[in-house]
């Protein structure tokens, strides 16, 4: 690996990092685990009742989005931006106690969203449920972590910023904003409060807040990951510093915009609608350039993709990444989005997201990290990790794939009349002819979830090994020359 | 909206994708074609270990960009987007939704307006009313009374002939059209537990179930006190106020001891919705044919 400025790195705290790794591994089973309940539950709806009313459906629900959203993904940002600020500026984290504050303070949120939100505990904002007493230590936490991180890019030795802290940087401080604003409320008591917006209002604040959540922390913070961990893992150079800027600014400032195209025919003004949707294709090109910039960074290294699994995992996010992208905006289109708009398509493009390109790109990094962070020489097992792949990408595919067909079914059955003016199909019918998507669905999931529990145990052994291996592949030479100690 | 608010609007938007327009074009160098070979300079900058190139922008992801802003500004002359600005075509989502409500009144009335002329009693032979019936049931009341229109618990079935307000075809019209709403007082502290379970033995006695005959006694006074004004002195129920017989066997809720003593002591409400502004005048008479039809005898 070149060592361009022949500077001795300091030793880095990697204590955090351990910390936020392991626990996204930990959360990320948990996250998806209550994914795959979810999905059973929706073909045998007798799994609602095992544990009522805490093991109801609605209840679980925002339990599953936020555990993998916030604890999974979160736990992986985290995990990552502090490694990443730390390795390119050249700086030890700063910050003192507030570290320890962060992890711990990201701790207790999720354990307390995972014990208020089966108790029905809900301020009803998708995405932003929990009440308003973890709202405000959801927000001291995220001050204590702009602190940190910009404190440590302050400190840094590099004359320049590198393009990963952009996107974290980024990532960090709208998400600070979004959350304040969404979050406002007032209080009734100590576990329930009301929105401070109403109407139509309230509901292009809380999609302001959702679609952006999507766009800078799923997009922008994951960015922000891939642009250390896809270069460093295929010890290429970034391809273009150009597209990085371009896109960077057009991301950032097209993103913020697109929040209404949730609000599509309803009572949100027909101005507020068309702007959203224009701005959601103008996003287009600023999302892949991203991909570009990933995927381009191979060339000259595409036979890396034999023999290294981790360097796969990077890889095929960003595919997923670029599909999402694109079919976002297409279903920010009006007329697309009457027909897909409350069904399963919506979930799936969702899933495209979340498991293609947010797990995929986090499992990479974890791959990448853990031997560093551990001073092994590579993972356990290699084998392992191909074995993830494959269950991951079949079961990103099998779940996307379904959802697709349950979404266009759905979509066509509604809105299918008969010569009298009546409604062709009942609702009901439709939820009869999802049962095979939602069984394929399932299927899908639970390959992800045994995924991430081979993982769960190639960390442990990897973690717990007291000696090095000693074969050690090309691609596992790239991860471990970094290593300092 | 305000003419500040407006050219805020107007202001931010022009701004914020003048400003993306610049970054775009302001980083010069776009490749010439797709097959441009990267030059593979790189900026000089190394971030633990990483270089950047400093490739130019690829052609068809540039021309990609330009391409959605120039499509932007375009549905943003054509379409409401701009502030308070109306947009060349003059679409308003409410103006779609009135053309379309219009078409199918066009296409749809001659159908409904035929049907809404024929009386009930001959509906009920039209294989095609009745066909259109089964869909608008579906479509509206299956949720709550089921499928077969058999019910369900608090949603009566609609099959029998036991009927709580009338199984006349007009009946049933204006319970389709109006809704309805059922009360029952909760007894139990008007009358007393001790009176609570004497009336709901006298209930079982009246339905022909098992009952403590000496309770029994004391509580058909407690009815005739209390129950009768509405339900009856035989207890067989008033159509005009929807209180229901309770000499069948026909139970709207828990029929069983338990059952009856806790409607009793904690009283009733039910709502069935009315349907005149979802549904208009034609399809709840088609609508209304169908659930007759469903316990209409058609051997006699």
């Amino acid at each position: 690996m070149s060592n361009g400025l022949a500077i001795e790195p300091p030793a880095y705290n990697y204590k955090i990092v351990r910390q936020f790794t392991i626990m996204t591994v930990v959360w990320g089973i948990v996250g998806m685990g209550v994914g795959v309940l979810l999905a059973a539950q929706l073909m045998w709806p007798e799994l609602n009742d095992f544990f009522q009313p805490y093991s109801h459906f609605g209840r679980l629900r925002p339990l599953h989005t936020n555990a993998v959203i916030f604890a999974f993904g979160g736990c992986a940002l985290f995990a990552t931006s502090f490694y990443v600020v730390q390795r390119t500026c050249q700086a030890v984290l700063w910050g003192g106690f507030l570290i320890p504050f962060i992890f711990w303070g990201w701790q207790a949120v999720i354990v307390a969203a995972a014990i208020t939100l089966p108790m029905g505990l809900t301020s009803a904002k998708e995405y932003a449920e929990l009440e308003w007493p973890i709202d405000i230590v959801i927000t001291l936490v995220w001050v204590a972590y702009a602190l940190v991180f910009f404190g440590t890019v302050m400190k840094r030795k590099t004359p320049h910023i590198y393009v990963a802290n952009w996107f974290f940087g980024a990532f960090i401080i709208t998400v600070a904003i979004l959350h304040i604003v969404n979050s406002m409320a007032v209080p009734v008591s100590t576990m329930k409060s009301y929105s401070a917006y109403s109407g139509a209002m309230d509901a292009m604040i809380q999609w302001w807040y959702g679609h952006n959540a999507v766009g800078f922390y799923l997009t922008a913070g994951f960015l922000g990951m891939m642009y250390y961990f896809v270069p460093k893992q295929a010890g290429r150079p970034v391809y273009s510093y150009q597209l990085s800027i371009v896109h960077f600014w057009a991301l950032i400032a097209i993103y913020i915009w697109a929040g209404p195209h949730h609000l599509h025919y309803s009572a949100l003004p027909d101005w507020a609608q068309s702007l959203g949707m224009v701005m959601s294709l103008i996003l287009l090109a600023p999302s892949w350039g991203g991909m570009i910039n990933g995927i381009m960074t191979l060339s000259g290294a595409w036979d890396k993709l034999r023999t290294d699994p981790t360097l796969r995992f990077l890889v095929v996010s960003l595919s997923f990444y670029g599909m999402s992208t694109f079919e976002g905006p297409m279903m920010s289109i009006k007329t697309v989005n009457a027909l897909s708009h409350d069904t399963d398509w919506t979930i799936g493009h969702v899933h495209s997201g979340a498991l293609g390109w947010v797990a995929m790109i986090s499992i990479g990094a974890v791959y990448h990290l853990v031997p560093v962070l551990y001073n092994r020489v590579q993972m356990w097992s290699v084998r392992l990790i191909y074995t993830h792949f494959w269950l991951a990408t079949i079961g990103t595919v099998l779940y996307i794939a379904s959802l697709w067909v349950n979404g266009l079914l759905q979509g066509l059955m509604w809105r299918a009349f008969n010569s009298d003016g009546t409604l062709t199909y009942s609702f009901v019918e439709s939820v009869e002819a999802s049962y095979p998507g939602y069984f394929v669905r399932f299927i899908g999931g639970a390959f992800f979830l045994i995924g991430m529990c081979l993982m769960a145990y190639n960390v442990y052994r990897t973690v717990a090994e007291k000696e090095p291996q000693n074969d050690s592949s090309e691609s596992a030479d790239s991860v471990a020359a970094p290593q300092t100690a | 909206m305000s003419m500040f608010w407006n050219l805020w609007i107007i202001g931010l938007t022009v701004v914020c994708t003048g400003l993306v327009l610049w970054v775009l074009l302001a980083n010069r160098k776009v490749a010439q074609s797709d097959d441009d070979d990267p030059e593979n300079r790189t900026t000089g900058h190394v971030y633990d270990g990483i270089e950047e190139y400093d490739n130019p922008l690829p052609r068809w992801w540039f021309l990609m960009f330009v391409g959605t802003i120039i499509f932007g500004v375009g549905y943003l002359a054509l379409y409401p987007g701009l502030g308070s600005y109306k947009g060349i075509l003059g679409w308003t989502s409410v103006g779609e939704l009135q053309l379309d409500q219009q078409e199918a009144l066009e296409n749809y009335s001659e159908t409904f307006g035929a049907y809404s002329q024929m009386p009930i009693d001959e509906l009920i032979h039209d294989g095609r009313a009745l066909k259109m019936g089964v869909r608008l049931f579906a479509d509206n009341c299956a949720v709550c009374h089921g499928a077969d229109g058999g019910g369900n618990f608090s949603f009566p079935n609609l099959t029998d002939k036991d009927w709580l307000y009338g199984g006349t075809a007009e009946a049933i019209k204006q319970s389709i059209t109006d809704g309805r709403a059922g009360q029952m007082p909760a007894w139990g502290s008007l009358i007393g537990e001790p009176s609570v379970v004497s009336v709901s033995e006298y209930v079982l006695q009246l339905s022909g179930q098992p009952h403590e005959k000496a309770l029994a006694v004391n509580g058909a006074k407690v009815f005739t006190q209390n129950c009768a004004a509405c339900h009856g002195a035989d207890a067989t129920g008033n159509h005009l106020i929807g209180a229901p017989n309770l000499t069948d066997t026909t139970w709207l809720y828990d029929g069983s001891r338990a059952g009856i003593q806790h409607s009793v002591r904690m009283g009733l409400a039910n709502e069935m919705p009315a349907q005149h502004d979802k549904l208009r005048e034609e399809k709840i008479h088609i609508l209304a044919a169908y659930v007759y039809s469903l316990s209409f005898d058609y051997e006699d």
